[in-house]
């Protein structure tokens, strides 16, 4: 079981041959293989996970450091990990009421960051259809970009509704749990360091790394440019507006693009 | 700020119940997932961008009066070669310091 596991390396790529020797050879006892196939799940979600680790825990702490900083203080701070869960949007929120943006505003804007999961949800929908309602009500809060991509992906290898529902656990779990403690870790840190050194810039340097996957195409590195342009120009208005306007643009602008047919 | 995060929160958990919940048979609409694409790039280019060349409200790009632009330039160099958060925010933050130290 452990070389099996081990052989996958990359997270799904091999899944389904190391899954379904290890089935058949429980498949012998009916009892014992249900049960099987829930831990089998959970475990290659919690594996699955374990990579992306190196990028979300540093994440984490940047994230408590930055809220210990701010006017949203630790406990609040730490608080958002467990009522968002979402690492953008909680860094727009701790920024935006850090700056003394109007609540209207800090919620629209998180909200608006937050607004992708509907994708998500519209892409998993059909696999959650066959997995109890309860689950169907709970398993949604741990959904994540991260949690997203590991299901979708092996979803389309393992059809079985029990050994998915035990993954998607396993893979939100995964995150959810180290993504506390290093939250908490950031708060323990951030209250120890001097204001002067400027921890908050940190928000915008993560921001950069998510921006560089989706400015790939050409209608999103100008969707992206556009808005952050409107968005320098509009600094002025009040409420923080600037930056749903600068949003706004920017979404126009791709969509126009596409619609135009650029690539 | 307690009442905002809670709202921020329901907010997002509804997000991701909605087809799975909600929707259950239907699929997403074409007029909705054109838009939805252009979310992330926009938001946060309307984020990052000012917050590197106007982070006290007014447009500035020398480093000595404001070194946030050529750190979030190195930055932004290291995001597109390497995509790791670790190193673009150690080789952010080490930059700003010493653009601080040097002007």
């Amino acid at each position: 079981m452990l070389i099996a596991a081990k052989a996958r390396g990359i997270p799904g790529a091999l899944a389904a041959p190391g899954w379904s020797l290890r089935w058949r050879t429980l498949g012998e006892q009916d009892v014992q293989q249900r049960t099987d196939i829930r831990q089998v799940g959970f475990t290659d979600g919690i594996q699955a996970m374990a990579p992306l680790l190196l990028a979300v825990v540093p994440f984490g702490l940047v994230l408590g450091v930055a809220a210990a900083g701010s006017a949203i203080g630790g406990g609040l701070g730490t608080a958002t990990s467990q009522i968002i869960f979402a690492g953008a949007a909680q860094l727009v929120t701790i920024q935006l009421f850090d700056e003394g943006a109007a609540a209207v505003i800090v919620i629209v804007t998180a909200l608006v960051v937050n607004i992708r999961h509907l994708m998500y949800s519209a892409a998993l929908a059909p696999h959650f259809r066959e997995f109890p309602r309860r689950s169907r009500l709970l398993l949604p809060y741990l959904l994540t970009d991260q949690a997203f991509a590991l299901s979708i992906l092996q979803f389309e290898k393992i059809e079985d509704p029990v050994y998915r529902r035990w993954f998607f656990l396993g893979v939100g779990l995964g995150l959810w749990l180290p993504w506390q403690g290093a939250t908490i870790a950031g708060v323990l840190l951030g209250a120890q360091i001097p204001e002067s050194l400027g921890l908050e810039f940190a928000i915008p340097l993560v921001f950069l790394v998510l921006l560089i996957p989706v400015i790939q195409t050409r209608p999103g590195l100008t969707s992206a440019l556009v808005g952050g342009i409107v968005a320098v120009a509009a600094h002025g208005a009040p409420f923080h507006l600037g930056l749903v306007v600068g949003a706004v643009a920017g979404v126009v602008t791709g969509v126009t693009l596409e619609r135009m047919g650029e690539p | 700020m307690w009442i905002s995060v809670a709202v921020i929160g329901a907010g997002t958990y509804l997000t991701r119940l909605s087809f799975i919940g909600f929707f259950g048979e239907r699929e997403m609409p074409r007029w909705m997932e054109l838009p939805l694409r252009y979310v992330a790039p926009a938001v946060l280019g309307a984020i990052v961008l000012p917050a590197i060349v106007q982070p006290e409200g007014v447009i500035e790009l020398l480093p000595a009066v404001n070194p946030r632009f050529l750190a979030g330039v190195i930055a932004a160099v290291v995001a597109y070669k390497w995509r790791s958060v670790s190193l673009v925010v150690a080789v952010g933050m080490g930059s700003l310091w010493l653009i601080e130290w040097v002007f």
